[in-house]
């Protein structure tokens, strides 16, 4: 009994499972024979942001578009681009949003340089709280 | 009438707030200190009927009263009970009540257990705690009632979410709460001590329990929740960077450093200033990041609860207490004399530079995960995700992680250079070995892994030479806890180090009867079959793996879908081993029956939640540990005096 019930939810479940297998990506979760590829394109993968989910990249995203960047990604990668001209490349179709990568972008300096003002401000505080050795 | 009571009791719990408030205010400022007995039981009573109205709304998830808003939402009638049990705070308005039951249940703590502080500060402490309960009153009742009725009563609810239908559910969200609120006590105590002007090594003392309390349930908390989400979204990661982990994250680095900064305040009576304000932002952070979850202002993959509308509300609650702290901070801080500076060589220079290194680390992340709304601001859309984060706490870390092995290694007030470099001379040629060993190992690895596994490795052995020619059986408890903390700490990093070295990935589509090798592993698909659970169906795959040809293991990797409400969610089959993990996840049906899967064997990962858990076990050691003295030396005065 609970194994038809099982198999006609399955059925009902189908065309829902369906729906997100839009034209298959071919590269989408097949890795590159060559392994240093591979290597490239998981990295750069993992520095891509997933268009329509919440705050994922398209290296953990089942998301089918992130699966068809992920097949774009290693397309391009076995054509010889590399990894930055790729990443240009999508953002200049996607907008800065889609790297996690910061840019050089002069709007991202001040994420830069916030450790190193922290730091310093920090360092500042401290200065006289901490003594020096007068008789050794 | 169940809902009713639920929200009678709420109701007279805010009233009890706002009494609590009045006589330890006029009690201590107005002159009629005739009031203040009254205090602790009000704050007494207030916690209960909180605890009362949280238990009445599980009572109705697990009747599913569907005539109740709030259940017909986010349950259903075919929900096994613990997921109708948990189901109650996988949601905006039962998270809130639990957010405020437990800020009612720990002021009631502190009524009841608190006997070290100074009276008059601890019913300021519990006015202060009375204040804050009122504002998170105000919002749970003016916009998110969770008792609200539905009329007509829908015939079945619309479910709850499938992927916090897990265990996980009844412990993470619990655990991480009674953290982040617990540090609302400290917050108190601050004000508390602000107020009546006792801000010295006593008050730290008497603190220090309720920090170190919640800090160890905010560590589980942390660490259950990002082994729930590497098992549970199925890409095998355990950390993202994403803004609502950033969000719990926050809290535990500040109450970390409040944590060793209450240490040097009890010890030397210095860091007075400091330690008020890091338990100030401790608690500020809790509130920041409740604000950034439940706004929805910044897209998670976490967030399950939100609601833009009721942001605004938080928010001008986030400026009443953390603009009100800081300016009590600022008008009275003047009268805090601040302690004797340290020498240079000395563990409270190591405490410091633990301290400057966490309030970074802190600064960083609140920057990093606020900066993306700056831009959009000005119009301009940016991610700021793992490689900004990685890049600038991972060096910051690692930099924690050389004073964590020092500072304990080195005496209080004054040390000679050429002992503590004589005391890390082991762990020190255990660094050089192992960093030279893993240079001409056969592996490629990036440079902070590396790095993190060579410290992690140093580390380890330094954190344990506290215990190094003592007798075991007399070194107290809590220098157990503070060896064990910190070796948590090593082998959460050598974990996290090694998942990110050592890590093989492989993407398969595989048909039933093929066999798939990777990593030493050898996986037999042997079929596939349809399941079902209680409110699920699922396709499960049989597969039999088996490492460098040990006896096979069977494991069943699922791919799920939930009808109410329709989701298909992935079941990764885990397989632990003492070296590492096998992660195997069944996607989808490519093409005549061949299945998408992927598969990763990483070693030694459970490493980074067994020392999430060692972190906690250590703290609740040293928790024990000093109570037990403090209560030993209450008892033997006594009998030294009725001797």
């Amino acid at each position: 009994m609970r194994y038809w019930l099982a198999l006609l939810l399955a059925l009902i479940a189908g065309p829902l499972a369906a729906q997100t297998a839009l034209p298959p990506a071919p590269w989408a979760d097949r890795q590159i024979p060559d392994a240093g590829q591979e290597r490239q394109a998981k990295a750069l993968m993992e520095t891509i942001r997933c268009l329509t989910c919440q705050s994922q990249s398209i290296a953990d995203s089942n998301a089918s578009m992130a699966g068809d960047m992920r097949s774009q990604i290693r397309e391009r990668i076995m054509a010889g681009e590399r990894p930055e001209q790729i990443r240009g490349w999508l953002i200049s179709r996607y907008g800065d949003w889609v790297s996690y990568e910061p840019t050089a972008d002069p709007i991202l300096w001040p994420l830069w340089l916030a450790p190193l003002a922290l730091l310093a401000l920090g360092l500042l505080l401290l200065r006289g709280r901490i003594v020096r050795r007068k008789d050794a | 009438m169940i809902a009713e009571t639920g929200l009678a009791a709420l109701w007279l719990a805010a009233a009890l707030a706002l009494l609590q408030l009045f006589l330890a205010f006029f009690g201590l400022k107005g002159g009629k200190p005739e009031l203040l007995p009254a205090v602790r039981p009000v704050a007494i009573a207030q916690g209960l009927l909180t605890a009362v109205a949280f238990a009445l709304l599980i009572t109705l998830f697990l009747r599913s009263d569907m005539s109740v808003l709030l259940v017909a939402t986010n349950s259903h009638s075919m929900k096994p009970w613990l997921y109708k049990f948990a189901g109650t705070w996988g949601n905006h308005e039962g998270s809130m009540l639990l957010w405020v039951a437990v800020m009612g249940m720990a002021g009631a703590t502190v009524a009841l257990f608190e006997r070290a502080l100074r009276r008059d500060t601890h019913m300021a402490t519990l006015g202060a705690q009375a204040a804050i309960s009122l504002g998170f009153y105000a919002f749970l009742l003016f916009s998110s009632n969770p008792f609200a009725r539905i009329d007509p009563p829908p015939p079945d609810g619309q479910g709850l979410n499938p992927l916090l239908q897990d265990p996980g559910l009844a412990f993470h969200p619990p655990t991480l709460y009674l953290g982040y609120v617990g540090l609302s006590v400290a917050f108190s105590f601050a004000v508390g001590a602000l107020l009546t002007r006792a801000v010295d090594a006593a008050f730290a003392r008497a603190m220090r329990p309720w920090v170190l309390a919640a800090w160890i349930l905010l560590t589980l908390g942390i660490t259950a929740g990002s082994y729930w989400a590497y098992y549970e979204l199925g890409w095998g990661g355990w950390w993202f960077w994403d803004p609502v982990e950033n969000a719990s994250l926050m809290p535990w680095l500040a109450a970390t450093a409040l944590l060793h900064s209450v240490t040097v305040l009890a010890t030397r009576d210095g860091l007075r200033a400091w330690t008020v304000m890091l338990a100030v932002v401790a608690f500020s952070m809790s509130m920041v990041g409740t604000f950034l979850v439940r706004s929805g202002i910044l897209t998670s993959v976490h967030a399950f609860a939100v609601d833009p509308e009721r942001g605004s509300f938080i928010l001008v609650l986030l400026a009443i207490y953390i603009g009100g702290a800081l300016a009590l901070f600022g008008w009275r801080i003047r009268t805090v004399r601040e302690g004797a500076p340290f020498d240079l060589v000395s563990r409270e220079t190591w405490l410091v530079i633990n301290n400057l290194l966490l309030s970074v680390i802190l600064g960083v992340v609140l920057i990093g995960t606020l900066y993306p709304l700056m831009t959009e601001a000005f119009g301009h859309k940016v991610s700021v995700g793992a490689p900004y984060f990685d890049r600038i706490a991972g060096p910051l870390a690692l930099a924690l992680m050389v004073a964590l092995a020092a500072g304990p290694l080195t005496r209080w007030r004054r040390d000679s250079a050429r002992a503590v470099a004589r005391r890390l001379l082991v762990p020190a040629v255990a660094l050089v070995i192992a960093a030279l060993m893993l240079a001409f190992a056969p592996v490629r690895m990036g440079t902070l892994p590396w790095l993190g596994l060579v410290l992690a490795i140093a580390v380890g052995i330094a954190s344990l030479a506290p215990l190094w020619k003592r007798r075991l059986l007399r070194t107290p408890l809590f220098t157990y806890g503070m060896v064990i903390a910190h070796l948590g700490c090593a082998v959460s990093l050598a974990g996290m180090a090694c998942d990110s070295a050592f890590t093989v990935e492989k993407l398969v589509a595989a048909r039933p009867g093929d066999t798939i090798r990777t990593a030493g592993w050898t996986l037999r698909f042997v079929q596939i079959l349809p399941i079902a659970g209680d409110n699920w169906t699922a396709l499960q795959a049989d597969m039999q793996a088996s490492r460098n040809g040990g006896a096979p293991v069977t494991i069943h990797p699922q791919s799920r879908f939930f009808a109410a409400p329709p989701t298909t969610t992935t079941e990764a089959a885990l397989l632990t081993r003492w070296n590492g993990q096998l992660y195997v996840v069944l996607g989808e049906e490519v093409e005549g029956n061949r299945w998408q899967m992927r598969i990763w064997w990483k070693p030694f990962v459970t490493l980074i939640w067994l020392g999430g858990i060692l972190i906690a076990l250590g703290g609740a050691l040293a928790l024990v540990g000093r109570e037990r003295r403090g209560w030993l030396i209450k008892w033997r005065a006594r009998r030294a005096t009725e001797a």
